[in-house]
């Protein structure tokens, strides 16, 4: 909804807020259900009202738990009865300056102030202990503002017994506390108020008349800013950027203009803003978003606009150019489908608001920002939260590159009469073994956002997936697959749970693989190994469950053409299917694999 | 400065929005206990919502004082734009 995405208008949103949320619950859209809990350690009423709004939009459909006025750390610490009830699968801390039960004077010595720093962050870890302790999982914490007045002006600052200086160190000892816990995410209004005008946001009245601890216009901005921590800790950000060239990438059109006279460099200065751009896109290949084009233009001036020397982005900078004169609602479809992801998880930058106007209409799903001009190019993606960072990866770095050799053996497979061949051609080799803490992050991700290749479609917060490592009552294995083009890195994931009662009996609680290997004979690899597994644990039946989405389509014959046998099918089209492990023979043919770490 | 029906209009369509509904209107005599809805969390947003609208605010002893929508008005008469 375009009222709920940015740059929205925070008095509207506050007014309307009532009806917004009545439209958008009578849309029809299908939305994951999570429910949130909202320990504030100020009034939150409103907060969550907005923040429900933002979740809807971004495909929630959650319950809330507030807890009561300022009881943020009892209810972290201790739980209650309904919170306990309420179960929430993700707590956000919302506290404040105002929570702070230290503040240093200029009489305040060293030893006191070192103290008093201490006391507040041992008070949040407590809290976030709690949580752990109670209900295992996410916690978004805020950091602190700072103060909107300086007892001592620029000295405040500079010295210890300065608040502002308090707050600098509080915040920066805050983030190496975070640091050390995989399951808290910052939540970041130190920033977000600068942004917004710190003196604004604090404005005090709030505080006396209400117990709000920012002022309620700002509301939207911190509820949206959750809502995008939220929305990424849930695997639902975008994927990839689609882009305009002219007047997008570069100031002029390359077809008319010629490549010599475009704006891009540092010369003029819608040159220098269309380069910060440039920079600013590329940065985002280390976030693993991969770039694609997507322009009106021959493709041949396409390439050669992408190729000016004083430009910052490269052709090979793209996995997949599309310039042409076919809609580009087409375009963003057919790469969506060589990517094989899908085209919701794009967002489509393009300076023409009739452009913007036919990909919004043709493509619901897909993110189409309202840019504004050159120089607010940057700050309006930036400030959309569509690639809101909860973790980084090393494969992260990697995936723009794996994506264009995926492009490179594309081109190799038309050569070759028989898919057999392509396959063997490829020299493959999958490292399949136990979980290990190297690979936990980046396991934990790829099942928090693969879609399409995924029977159960079962999601896991870092805990969990922890707590999974360290039970004996799974077989677990990641697989990853090199090739001769380059490192897939782990792509494939399943954990099966044995059964308590029945010793015999292994249920396969999840399947999945990244869409960047399909029809690799990945999953034939993967099932060879799980077979061996279970056998050495003197498992006789394995049991498989296919649970249908709106997008795991691709997979539900998937155990049938395993010569796994159908044994149930419910009303929902869930499916249950066994293999006896005896008689079972390797079905992977072309794909080298090294087991590692199962001893 | 505002006349009083310019600004009743005006705050029939802010009272609307806020509470969701279209049927809404209000005069000098209407208080929380008129509106279903209007409880203190409410009465938050639609001082927010009146402010912008008139484009000025309401001093912190008019927000916690303010009895019904009589005085909302004799305020807005003498600052809203």
């Amino acid at each position: 909804m375009k009222e709920l995405e940015y740059p929205f208008d925070n008095g509207f949103i506050m007014k309307k807020k009532r009806s917004l949320k009545r439209q958008l619950l009578g849309d029809g859209a299908v939305r994951l259900k999570k429910r949130v809990a909202v320990l504030g350690g100020s009034t939150t009423d409103d907060i969550v009202s907005v923040l429900e709004l933002f979740l809807l939009d971004m495909g929630f459909e959650c319950e809330f738990y507030r807890s009561e006025y300022g009881q943020f750390w009892q209810d972290a610490v201790f739980s209650n009865e309904e919170l306990d009830r309420f179960k929430p699968d993700i707590v956000y801390i919302h506290t404040s300056l105002r929570n702070l039960s230290f503040s240093p004077t200029p009489r305040s010595g060293e030893e006191e102030i070192e103290q008093g720093l201490n006391a507040e962050l041992d008070r949040l870890s407590q809290a976030w202990d709690g949580v752990k302790e109670h209900f295992g999982c996410p916690v978004i914490q805020n950091n602190f503002e700072l103060p909107f007045f300086r007892l001592m002006g620029n000295m405040d600052a500079s010295d210890r017994r300065g608040k502002v200086n308090f707050v600098t160190r509080l915040n920066s000892a805050l983030y190496d506390r975070i640091a050390q816990r995989p399951e808290v995410y910052l939540n970041d209004i130190n920033w977000l108020s600068a942004a917004y005008g710190l003196e604004k946001w604090s404005e005090p009245k709030y505080w006396y008349l209400y117990k709000y601890a920012l002022n309620i216009e700002a509301i939207p901005e911190l509820a949206f800013q959750v809502a995008s921590i939220i929305k990424a800790i849930f695997g639902k950000n975008k994927k990839a950027l689609a882009l305009d060239l002219d007047n997008t990438l570069w100031g002029g059109i390359v077809g008319d203009d010629g490549v010599e006279n475009l704006e891009i460099g540092k010369e003029t200065a819608e040159a220098m803003a269309y380069f910060e751009f440039q920079q600013y896109v590329k940065a985002h290949k280390d976030l693993g978003v991969l770039l694609t084009v997507c322009s009106k233009n021959e493709e041949e001036n396409a390439l050669a606009g992408l190729s000016h020397p004083e430009g910052m982005l490269r052709p090979d900078d793209f996995v997949a150019i599309k310039a042409n004169w076919l809609p580009k609602d087409k375009n963003i479809v057919d790469t969506a489908e060589e990517l094989n992801i899908l085209s919701e998880a794009f967002v489509f930058v393009d300076d023409n608001p009739a452009e913007r106007e036919i990909v919004r209409g043709q493509l619901g799903g897909t993110a189409v920002p309202e840019i504004g001009e050159v120089t607010d190019y940057i700050r309006v993606l930036d400030r959309s939260g569509y690639f809101e960072t909860v973790t980084l990866s090393e494969d992260d770095l990697k995936r723009n590159d794996m994506y264009r050799a995926n492009a490179q053996r594309a081109k190799a497979q038309s050569r070759f009469a028989d898919y057999h061949d392509y396959l063997l051609s490829l020299e493959m080799t999958a490292e399949i073994g136990d979980f290990s803490p190297l690979y936990l992050q980046r396991i934990t991700q790829l099942t928090n956002k693969s879609n399409q290749f995924n029977l159960t479609t079962k999601r896991y917060t870092a805990e969990q997936m922890e707590a999974v490592y360290n039970s004996d009552e799974y077989i677990r294995l990641y697989g990853k697959l090199y090739d001769k083009f380059g490192d897939n890195g782990v792509v494939a994931v399943t954990i099966g749970k044995t059964d308590s009662e029945d010793k015999g009996r292994l249920d396969i609680e999840l399947w999945l693989m990244s869409c960047r290997v399909l029809k690799r004979d990945m999953e034939l690899a993967m099932l060879d190994s799980l077979v061996e597994q279970a056998k050495k644990r003197g498992i006789r039946e394995i049991y498989g469950h296919y649970y249908p989405t709106a997008k795991n389509k691709m997979v539900a014959g998937l155990y049938e053409s395993f010569g796994f046998e159908k044994i149930s099918q419910d009303e929902e089209g869930n499916t249950a299917w066994r293999l006896l492990v005896e008689g079972y023979e390797d079905k992977n043919t072309v794909i080298k694999v090294k087991e590692e770490h199962y001893a | 400065m505002l006349s009083k029906d310019e600004i009743i209009e005006r705050l029939d369509d802010v009272f609307r929005d806020v509470f969701d509904d279209d049927t809404l209107e209000v005069d000098e005599n209407t208080t929380a206990d008129d509106i279903e809805d209007w409880d203190s969390i409410e009465h938050i947003t639609l001082i927010g919502a009146v402010e912008d609208e008139f484009k000025m605010r309401f001093k912190m002893g008019e927000v916690s004082g303010m009895k019904d929508v009589g005085e909302m008005i004799g305020i807005i008469e003498q600052r809203g734009k």
